[in-house]
């Protein structure tokens, strides 16, 4: 296996949420009964012709602004001549040369390492219906006894976007997969679901020996339905192709089909070498003309990309690790930025997001946003901690009662009677009076052993129900021992 | 150029289903017709720019907006073969 | 024999107006003179009577009524049969469309109707369009109104032939490389390829969607500028329609030709044109000078590319359009066994006629990987060329003239087997189809054997003003009147 190396390329599919489908005026609907949603156009009718949508040439433009392409000022569309059942015209409108945008990047994050994968182009298209192979072949094409055809879904406007083969791990092709998506949804674009195919992805993998520049035949592997078996699909088809090769045989150029509950990818078809898309440009549609201030005005109006937000929670104070699950959580991200700007400290409220708050609305199934958390209590907690009135752990305490609607955080600390005693007066009290009662314990610190500090802590804080503050009572006891 | 036409892939792209002597007599016929169409390969075009639309014009959008759609039964009666609103076709994979 | 439907459009609009008739008697008019001549003839597929007459009746009424809805109101109109019509067959003369009946209308249909039309039916063509005779019906050859030994001319022979006949006072065509003009010139009457774009092409089954357009098909060079006026600009359902201004095309028919500059096409009158039709044109010529025109020779040097290039472009897009014909959603379905591979294999194999299989084949050919730049490639830039030749012209001409076809009819099945002799049929009209132009064919006299011969008038892009106002010359020097009756005393039976 050390001996091998993977050259990964990913296509995304990208379903954008338009009110109405690519080149007609039907709704995009995935809960509509079959065949409700269609007209002359996606269904191809006899006469019926495109008219493109506005808005989703628009979404194709933000997306490619995301990734740094270029975007191209006269793009087109052409005709991808293929005959399938689900494709009513028998041919699709996608883009060949000129697509709206090339030549871009995506920087990612693999378990700490930056890297950048390329991006070669990110072109429009248009998606195909929907089959159900009946029979009983439990809903498989193989065996299938004859297929239904709903085109609901013929013609919602598609965006792929197409990597160059820079990705050589299953990690990286997840963590692009991850990034992508954030870009997507932090754009509004789409909704960007793998479960129900608004966001899909096809993994190109080939193998080649290490430090060797030769491609191997690639394979393509569809039905990818969350990262993970992104990841895991990749992983499969990499050590698939190794064994094969090891053992003598030769990859094939072909479709393969991930299988999610066995784990393993099979052969869906092979790739006709005569496969032959007579790629045209598509005479009913005008060139796309993308003006310079039109690019602008969408550049301008893009929101925060993921990548930048979390370049601004780091700078806010949020260490890398927490900034990274403030990009994917909008509301602690929210909470994080209204609290820290309000002078809360960043490390503690950064810790007690990522795991005390996330880790209570868990258990009780709700989202933050349901519990009675707001940012005030964050500051007023932060500030408590900074004043030592809280120990860490009682802060904790209070942090959940908050969440739960128990108040705010010093009415919660003083109702529980949590407030620390840092009141030097009142801790000298309580360690004189344990040092009084321990005075073979003196005797042995002072001569040298340093051992009887802990107990004496012990005792303390028990005379004091833990609410000394510990730096006071350690001070107290070293100066008193030492006299 | 010698004119030189795989007329059973022709067919097979096309989804045409042709006979031995049907193949043979189309192949005949477009070799005659592609021999006038070479033609225009005898105009000098360096530096031509293709035309695949006549008139200047671009975009020709159309707004977000959703329109009426058809009703299912205005076409499912018109379809070969349906079943419970759907297009009904034979087996994909032999 | 005359009567109601030998009428122009304009005549029938006053005499409506005037209440001399109703528009149930004009429909009548022209489905009595259909009884006479369709057996011979079979310029309709189907005739509406129900629907044609609901639409007549619904004329009257408005007009009692005092309301009026345009030039075309109450005057029955026949469609080729590639235009989608709600609920009434729509073949394009196919067997894979056999029955089948459209959930919408198109554009242009909607249009008549909303102008008061009453379409009286569906006429003949060549399947999908794709010829130059109307012999390439699933559903039997038109036969010429002036000797029905001879084609009409195609693809739009039903909609030319009905026409000429008087069985509907206009009609619509489509127009790809000449298919109203050419079968309006052998058919003795005025057909008009409008601007590409000026007319919605949603609703109409396309075959070459870059070089179609629909227009009419009339008895005068008013008429025809009547029915542009009513089915011509923008469209909501069509990219391709050109949003902006619509010719205003009422002031420019009577204007003369005093002062303009014509240019008679040097290409397009040599050898291969029927000597009889050269000499028809050069004296139409003459006479367009002798009313103060002037008349120069123009050159398109690459428009004797333009048939070769044509018969790339077009047979490489109707590969694409004609892929959606698969025995899935519509139309004929192959009951052969096995997957549904087989089955839509079969189906196109059962359901296309020869004439469509072999322009299906030739554009997937030219298309396919290996071939694109030699063929498909290359005849774009002859496109372009030919545009170019045009833009020169008209730097020159205000208007170009030339034959519209390089024969009057020709006899039924004398060119049916030699595909090349059919395809120089369209030589005069495809260079317009390339450019996107409009032009006009008007019927200038009759050959030695009392065929039609038509005239061909071209303008720049958007130029339909200045073409109506040289073809309305052309009309009234001609000097070509009563064809209608002239047209059935030739098949109908005294």
């Amino acid at each position: 296996m050390n001996a091998w190396e993977a050259v990964i390329g990913i296509e995304t599919h990208v379903e954008l949420s338009t009110n109405s489908k690519m080149f007609c005026r039907c709704p995009v609907d995935d809960n509509a009964e079959p065949n409700t949603a269609c007209c002359p156009v996606c269904l191809a009718l006899p006469g019926a012709l495109p008219v493109p949508n506005e808005k989703a040439i628009e979404g194709i433009i933000k997306i490619g602004t995301a990734l740094e392409c270029d975007i191209n000022e006269s793009s087109l569309f052409y005709r991808k001549n293929y005959f399938y059942p689900d494709l009513p015209k028998n041919y699709q409108i996608s883009q060949y040369t000129f697509p709206v945008c090339e030549f871009g990047k995506l920087e990612i994050d693999v378990d700490g390492e930056l890297m950048t994968v390329g991006i070669t182009r990110v072109h429009m298209e248009e998606d195909t219906g929907k089959s159900t192979h009946m029979g009983d072949s439990g809903g498989r094409i193989h065996g299938a006894d004859h297929t239904l055809l709903d085109f609901n879904r013929a013609g919602v406007p598609l965006v792929e976007v197409v990597t160059e083969p820079d990705i050589t791990s299953p990690e990286q092709a997840r963590a692009y997969g991850e990034e992508l998506q954030r870009i997507v949804l932090a754009l509004g674009v789409s909704d960007a679901r793998l479960e129900t195919g608004s966001m899909r992805f096809d993994a190109n993998v080939s193998v080649r020996p290490k430090g060797t520049t030769e491609l191997g035949t690639r394979t393509e592997t569809k039905n990818v339905n969350s990262l993970r078996s992104l990841q895991r699909a990749i992983a499969f088809e990499i050590d698939r192709q190794v064994k094969l090769i090891e053992d003598g045989g030769e990859v094939v150029l072909e479709t393969r089909h991930w299988n999610e509950d066995t784990g393993v990818t099979t052969s869906m078809r092979k790739k006709e070498e005569s496969e032959d898309y007579r790629y045209f440009q598509d005479p009913d549609l005008l060139p796309l003309e993308v003006t310079p201030e039109w690019k602008t005005a969408i550049k301008d109006s893009l929101p925060e990309l993921p990548s930048a937000a979390r370049a601004r929670y780091r700078s806010l104070g949020a260490d890398s690790a927490t900034a990274a699950i403030l990009g994917d959580n909008p509301v602690l991200a929210g909470l994080f930025e209204t609290s820290v700007g309000s002078g809360a400290s960043p490390r503690s409220v950064g810790n007690w997001l990522t795991g005390e708050v996330i880790a209570h609305a868990r258990r009780g199934e709700i989202g933050v946003e349901d519990t009675s958390l707001d940012a005030d209590h964050l500051v007023e907690l932060s500030s408590m901690i900074d004043d030592n009135k809280l120990s860490s752990s009682a802060a904790k305490e209070v942090l959940i009662a908050a969440m739960d609607g128990e108040g705010s955080p010093v009415d919660i600390a003083q109702a529980r009677d949590l407030l620390q005693v840092s009141d030097v007066g009142a801790v000298e009290a309580a360690v004189d009076t344990v040092l009084a009662e321990n005075p073979d314990a003196i005797e042995k610190i002072r001569s040298g052993d340093m051992k009887p500090i802990g107990f004496l802590m012990g005792q303390v804080m028990r005379v004091t129900g833990g609410k000394a503050d510990p730096k006071v009572v350690q001070s107290l006891l070293r100066s008193k021992t030492q006299q | 150029m010698p004119i030189d036409i795989d007329i059973a892939r022709v067919a097979h792209l096309a989804r045409i289903a042709l006979t031995e002597e049907e193949l043979a007599s189309y192949g005949a016929q477009l070799e005659v017709i592609l021999e006038h169409a070479e033609r225009v390969q005898a105009l000098p075009t360096e530096g031509v720019e293709p035309t695949s639309h006549p008139l200047p014009m671009v975009n020709g959008f159309r707004a977000d907006e959703v329109g009426d759609c058809l009703e299912p039964e205005s076409f499912l009666s018109e379809a070969p073969d349906s079943e419970a609103g759907q297009f009904r076709v034979p087996k994909i994979l032999g | 024999m005359s009567d109601l439907s030998d009428l122009t459009i304009s005549d029938a609009g006053a005499g409506l107006r005037n209440k001399d008739f109703t528009s149930v008697e004009l429909l009548d008019a022209v489905t009595t003179r259909a009884s006479f001549t369709e057996a011979q003839l079979h310029a309709y597929l189907v005739l509406d009577r129900d629907g044609a007459r609901s639409a007549a009746e619904a004329a009257d009424a408005l007009l009692a009524e005092g309301r009026d809805l345009g030039l075309l109101h109450g005057i029955p109109i026949a469609l080729k049969d590639n235009m989608c019509t709600e609920g009434l067959a729509t073949t394009a003369s196919s067997q894979i469309l056999a029955g089948w009946k459209p959930p919408y209308d198109a554009t242009v249909v909607a249009r008549l109707r909303d102008g008061g039309a009453v379409i009286t039916g569906k006429t003949n063509l060549d399947e999908f369009a794709m010829g130059s005779s109307t012999e390439n019906s699933a559903y039997g050859t038109t036969r010429n109104p002036w000797n029905p030994d001879h084609v009409p001319g195609g693809s739009s022979g039903g909609s030319a032939a009905a026409v000429a006949v008087g069985s509907a006072f206009g009609a619509l065509g489509s127009d790809t490389g000449g298919s109203i003009r050419q079968p309006a010139a052998l058919c003795g009457v005025v057909g008009m390829k409008p601007t590409y774009g000026l007319v919605s092409r949603y609703g109409l089954i396309a075959f070459a969607s870059s070089l179609d357009q629909i227009g009419p098909l009339t008895r005068s060079v008013s008429d025809s500028a009547a029915v542009l006026d009513t089915i011509a600009g923008w469209d909501r359902f069509d990219s391709t329609s050109i949003d902006g201004k619509v010719p205003d095309l009422s002031g420019s028919i009577g204007k003369g030709v005093d002062g303009l500059r014509i240019g008679i096409v040097s290409e397009l009158m040599g050898d291969g044109i029927d000597p009889q039709i050269r000499s028809a044109v050069s004296a139409m010529a003459s006479k367009l000078e002798a009313s103060g025109a002037e008349v120069v020779e123009v050159g398109l040097p690459s428009s004797e590319y333009a048939l070769s290039a044509y018969y790339l472009i077009a047979p490489a897009e109707c590969s694409a359009n004609l892929a959606r014909f698969d025995g899935v959603r519509y139309g004929h379905r192959s009951d052969v066994e096995g997957t549904t591979e087989d089955m839509m294999s079969h189906t196109r194999a059962e359901g296309f006629g020869p004439e469509v299989i072999r322009r299906i084949l030739l554009g997937t050919y030219a298309l396919s990987a290996g071939y694109y730049d030699a063929f498909y490639g290359q005849a774009q830039r002859v496109r372009t060329l030919v545009r170019k030749d045009f833009s020169a012209a008209y730097e020159k001409v205000d208007v170009l003239i030339s034959p519209t076809s390089p024969t009057t009819a020709f006899r039924v099945g004398e060119r049916s087997a030699d595909p090349i002799a059919m395809y120089y049929s369209d030589v005069c009209t495809i260079p317009s189809n390339l450019a996107g132009d409009p032009a006009i064919s008007i019927p200038i006299g009759l050959d030695e054997s009392g065929l039609p011969i038509g005239f061909q008038v071209m303008a720049p892009a958007l130029g339909e003003e200045i073409m109506y106002q040289v073809a309305a010359a052309v009309e009234s020097l001609a000097g070509f009147e009563d064809r209608a009756a002239l047209a059935t005393s030739k098949v109908v039976a005294p």
